[in-house]
């Protein structure tokens, strides 16, 4: 009797214990479904990671090519710099002297070939002296040598009215010393583009 | 024409060289001996002794003349002693006796009058007046005060050597870039083109009413013709495309020859000035240049620098651009590059300058007796022009230090700054300028 009186009673805190529980579990109903809200969000978290992997990746794939791009818009500056930098390359005379060097003459043949290579591109020459002789004669003699470096250029092919000559004669040192390396520095012929396409064909060195 | 006989007085002339090196260094070293005396000794010689009397009034016109007188190169002017300059001042018999005393052969009186002045020549030692003449001379504030008293100087040059003086005229000269106007002696400089250009080669007209000048641009420019009263300009037909430099006038004023430099060389042409057409090439260049024009004063011929014996040499022709030949010789391989040759105004000379070791020195050269001589030695001496009375040379010099314009006396060997506050160059002496 003691051990069926233990039964119940525990039977009863058990039902008491199951009624008591089963209040709070009141909102099970609700919780049902919460379960297919999780997997929803998952999904769409998946699918956002995924979008935003594609993203990365797609942006990834877009800096490779802007830093690509960059590059090679960075190597065209700089093959157009040298260029330009290569185009300018003065070539030097003797004193009172209009005749090019042999040393001189890979300077005017790569211009020869940037002039060939790009046809709407036309160029200036500016003959330079030293400032020995006189002030009216080194004019002559700049414009002597302007002429000189455009004759070369067409004896190479190129039509003469691609380059106009000037000259400046004693009145534009680079360098005042006095000297004989200054005056060698200044009996030189400058050369400036004119016009030409925005966009160079470079030719290979 | 000219390529053959270059061609052959190079051979002849390296044959030359090379047979004979110690011939040809010695006449060279025995050269400049010779030449270089009246650029370097300087003799005070025999020159009469000239006193510019005191006297009351005018002290500034004294002033002058006695200057001008001294530049002359042709007295010896006399200071008045300090007794003498205390003197009572008014009219009062000259003292031959006095003058004759401390040297004075001439004696120059110089009294104030109501249209200017009454100027009186004394002879000290025939104790007579040998000449005398009343000059309209202005206030000294006046516009053409300091021309006119010049005149009264050349008057008296005139009086006592039979040839007028060369005070009376004006130099141009190119300083930082803008031309300059300054009288024979120094004074009264002004700026005749603007601040911002960059002008060369300045030249005068006959009648130095204008000048024409080099404007350059970038590497290009016009020859440009100017009033000096004025400043207005024009360009010259002809001259403004390409670049146009070393501009020279005809003697009559009607033409005006300059080189133009473009792509075909450097080459003088001419141009109508009265209808300022009608542009005439003179010379074909084939890449030698020919620039620096001079006419004779007869207008019948005139000089140039050309290119062709290799180096630039001293040539003439006639103003159409016939008959071009060598005028000054030189030895082919030997003699210096010469440039800026002016031909002399009594037709006898033309100056230039030639380089010697490197260093630009003046030389003459004798058209009669067709003998060049050797003017200056120390530093570089450089674009010579003649002053009207023939016998002086203004030129760019670093003698100094830096670059001026100084006035050689050919005859006596005398030599003066002109001073100017920067570095000059390129001047152009007037010829006497009528009022």
């Amino acid at each position: 009797m003691n051990v069926t009186r233990r039964i119940l009673i525990a039977a009863a805190v058990l039902i008491t214990a199951a009624c008591g529980g089963s209040q709070p579990e009141q909102p099970v109903p609700q919780t049902q479904p919460t379960t297919p809200t999780v997997n929803a969000d998952s999904v769409r978290r998946a699918q956002e990671e995924a979008e935003r992997r594609r993203r990365e990746a797609d942006s990834l794939a877009a800096a490779q090519r802007d830093a690509a791009a960059r590059a090679a818009a960075a190597a065209t500056a700089a093959a157009r710099a040298e260029a330009e930098r290569a185009f300018a390359n003065q070539v030097h005379f003797d004193y009172d002297k209009s005749d090019i060097r042999a040393e001189d003459q890979a300077i005017l043949d790569w211009k020869v070939r940037l002039l060939q290579a790009n046809g709407s591109m036309t160029i200036r020459i500016s003959g330079h002296a030293d400032d020995r002789g006189s002030d009216e004669y080194n004019l002559a003699l700049g414009n002597r040598r302007a002429a000189a470096a455009k004759r070369y250029l067409v004896s190479k092919g190129i039509t003469e009215d691609r380059i106009t000559t000037d000259s400046f004669g004693e009145e534009r040192p680079l360098d005042t010393a006095g000297n004989e390396a200054a005056w060698a520095a200044n009996r030189r012929a400058e050369f400036t583009i004119t016009a030409g396409p925005a966009t160079w064909t470079i030719p290979t060195p | 024409m000219s390529s053959r006989p270059a061609w052959a007085f190079a051979v002849v002339g390296a044959v030359a060289l090379s047979a004979l090196p110690t011939c040809r260094l010695a006449a060279q070293d025995s050269l400049p001996t010779d030449a270089v005396r009246v650029g370097i000794r300087y003799t005070p010689g025999v020159r009469p002794g000239l006193v510019i009397l005191p006297g009351p009034g005018l002290d500034s016109v004294r002033a002058i003349i006695a200057r001008d007188l001294d530049y002359s190169d042709r007295f010896e002017v006399v200071p008045v002693p300090v007794t003498e300059q205390g003197a009572p001042r008014g009219p009062r018999p000259v003292n031959y006796q006095l003058w004759q005393g401390l040297g004075a052969s001439y004696a120059l009186e110089i009294v104030p009058d109501p249209a200017g002045a009454i100027v009186r020549l004394h002879d000290v030692v025939g104790a007579t007046v040998r000449d005398q003449r009343k000059f309209p001379v202005g206030t000294p504030e006046g516009a053409g005060f300091r021309l006119g008293v010049h005149r009264v100087s050349d008057e008296v040059v005139r009086w006592i050597t039979g040839q007028p003086g060369a005070a009376a005229s004006r130099l141009l000269m190119i300083e930082g870039g803008r031309v300059w106007m300054a009288d024979y002696d120094g004074a009264a400089r002004e700026a005749l083109t603007g601040a911002g250009e960059r002008a060369l080669s300045p030249a005068w007209a006959p009648d130095g009413s204008r000048f024409a000048f080099t404007l350059l641009g970038e590497g290009r420019g016009p020859v440009m013709i100017q009033e000096v009263g004025s400043g207005r300009r024009t360009a010259v037909a002809g001259a403004d495309a390409d670049l146009n430099i070393t501009p020279t006038f005809s003697p009559d004023g009607t033409k005006l020859l300059w080189a133009r430099s473009n792509g075909d060389g450097t080459d003088l042409y001419s141009v109508d000035l009265a209808r300022n057409c009608c542009v005439q090439r003179l010379t074909v260049g084939r890449y030698s240049d020919n620039l620096s024009p001079t006419f004779a004063p007869n207008g019948r011929r005139l000089a140039f620098v050309s290119t062709r014996p290799g180096l630039p040499q001293v040539y003439a022709m006639a103003p159409d651009g016939t008959g071009q030949e060598l005028l000054v010789p030189f030895d082919f391989g030997a003699t210096g590059p010469s440039h800026a040759p002016e031909w002399s105004p009594d037709g006898t000379a033309v100056v230039f300058h030639r380089e010697l070791r490197g260093v630009p020195q003046l030389f003459v050269y004798d058209v009669a007796a067709r003998r060049v001589r050797q003017l200056t030695s120390a530093g570089r001496n450089e674009d010579p022009t003649w002053a009207p009375d023939g016998r002086h040379i203004a030129f760019v010099s670093d003698r100094s230090g830096r670059r001026q314009i100084w006035i050689l006396d050919l005859e006596s060997g005398r030599l003066r700054q002109l001073q100017s506050p920067g570095a000059a160059r390129l001047p152009a002496w007037s010829r006497r300028l009528a009022p």
